[in-house]
């Protein structure tokens, strides 16, 4: 019966564990954006240099993200840097290291987008009223940039929020773990509980990522002029 | 008046992108408070040759004299160069995220390091100057081109320069809004500002302009006072450009 599923999801602490699973997820989640973006900024900003080696170095840098896909970047720092460096790492600590460097790239391009994407002469009018760098880009650049940027951010974060979900793969005991623990000690006694333990993840997974996409979408057409 | 030191003293100017030569050897010499129009074809190098003045691009020959001091030596200060040479450009450039205030502000304060209310004095009487002082709080995208093309003319002014560059002011503007922004500057040369004005606007010049240099391919190919440029034009290319523009 469908319904003897429903009922362990309130049954002892299973409610408490998947929501205490869920925080992890939400933890990782937010210190990686948090330096993320601190970090996406500053390489954002370093990335407007016209030095090609600066340019190129953090093209690579990004594109490392890119093309390798995340997981393998979390089994590879997991698995590859305990063993060849006597290093011991949790699986959380390492989920930090690859969210932050995949968040800081991502938000350095989109930093990176917004300030080249700025008219030129405000680079120019600034200059001949005399403003230093320093000057322009706090008075003048970033205040302009950020506009553009905070939207495709939310977007970067409801991103990185979902590709927590990798994180079961390397052990770290989220909401997904948590949700697989209790199916497989209640499977056999109520076969339907997948269903709802999982579609208790999927609610979980909306109610925080849809407000922020519609945040951001709203943000996007407010700003469009 | 007449005779005394130039305030700015321009000496083969030279200016290259690569290997193409933008500016040839430019030589002027500009008296404080007078006014000179450039005029010229597309492409001969005017805008390059007033961004050189502030140092926006960098030269490579010849020398600016601001004052007597050579501006083209590694130890200028460009900063506070462009704070005696205000320019104005032809895209409406004031910054979008400040209101008209904040962008009249912003260089005095921050650069110049002046007292809020004396500054802001000084701005709300620029403003009343070119009639927009009920504007000073309203942000760029509030306003019509001529009006903010003026605002920027304001900009430029509260930083006090001595000299003032115009770069085709008008050129993007609805023709009914250009003449707003010529009353701006023609009021300036008759307070005495000192402006090299790029301009294509044959009847402003010839009002407002003591000299005329005519460009041409980098080269200053005449030069001469308004009146006599307009009425009898020596050079040959001279005659055409005006002939053309007068159509
Ligand atoms: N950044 C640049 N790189 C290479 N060439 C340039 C650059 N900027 C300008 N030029 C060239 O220098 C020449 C002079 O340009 P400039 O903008 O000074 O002309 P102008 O007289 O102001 O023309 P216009 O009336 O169209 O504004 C042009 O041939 C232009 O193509
Ligand atoms: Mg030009």
């Amino acid at each position: 019966m469908l319904n003897s599923g429903i009922s362990v999801l309130f049954e002892g602490v299973n409610l408490e564990r998947l929501l205490l699973g869920l925080l992890v997820t939400l933890r990782v989640a937010l210190i990686a954006v948090v330096i993320s973006i601190v970090m996406g900024i500053l390489i954002g900003i370093i990335r407007t240099s016209k030095s090609k080696l600066v340019q190129i170095l953090f093209k690579l840098y990004l594109e490392l993200f890119r093309i390798i896909p995340i997981l393998v970047w979390l089994f590879v720092i997991y698995y590859v840097i305990p063993a060849n460096f006597d290093l011991n790492l949790s699986a959380e600590v390492v989920a930090l290291i690859v969210f932050s460097l995949w968040g800081a790239a991502e938000m350095s391009d989109i930093v990176r987008g917004a300030i080249i994407s700025l008219p030129k002469h405000q680079t120019e009018s600034s200059k001949a009223l005399g403003l230093s760098v320093s000057q322009m880009y706090r008075y003048v650049l970033i205040p302009q940039a950020t506009k553009r940027c905070i939207p495709p951010m939310i977007n970067l974060i409801t991103r990185m929020i979902k590709t927590t979900a990798l994180l079961t793969m390397i052990g770290v005991v989220e909401v997904i773990k948590v949700g697989q623990q209790i199916i497989e000690v209640n499977n056999l006694e109520h076969p339907t509980i997948s269903f709802w333990i999982y579609g208790f993840v999927f609610f979980l997974y909306f109610v925080i990522c849809f407000p922020l996409s519609r945040f951001s979408r709203k943000l996007e057409r407010k700003w469009a002029t | 008046m007449s005779g005394q030191i130039p305030i700015l003293k321009v000496k083969g100017l030279t200016k290259k992108y690569g290997e193409k030569i933008v500016l040839n050897g430019i030589d002027l010499e500009v008296e404080k408070g007078k006014v000179i129009a450039i005029l010229g074809p597309s492409g001969c190098g005017k805008s390059t040759f007033l961004r050189c003045l502030n140092g926006l691009e960098e030269v490579q020959g010849g020398d600016i004299l601001l004052d007597n001091e050579s501006l083209i030596n590694k130890s200028t200060k460009w900063r506070e160069v462009r704070q005696r040479i205000g320019m104005v450009f032809q895209s409406y450039d004031l910054f979008p995220n400040l209101t008209v205030m904040e962008n009249i502000l912003l260089s005095p304060l921050k650069v110049q390091k002046r007292n809020r209310s004396e500054v802001e004095a000084q701005a709300l009487e620029l403003l009343e100057r070119v009639g927009l002082a009920d504007r000073a709080n309203d942000y760029p995208r509030q306003l019509s081109g001529g009006q903010k093309q003026r605002i920027a003319i304001v900009r430029a002014l509260c930083i006090n320069p001595e000299i003032m560059l115009f770069d085709e002011v008008t050129a993007s503007l609805d023709p009914e809004m250009v003449r707003e922004v010529l009353d701006v500057i023609a009021q300036l040369a008759e307070q005495g500002m000192t402006m090299l004005i790029v301009t294509h606007e044959m009847n402003f010049a010839k009002l407002v302009a003591d000299e005329v240099i005519f460009m041409d391919k980098g080269n200053i190919h005449e030069q001469a006072p308004a009146e006599q440029f307009f009425t009898n034009p020596q050079t040959e290319r001279a005659q055409q450009f005006l002939n053309i523009l007068q159509f």
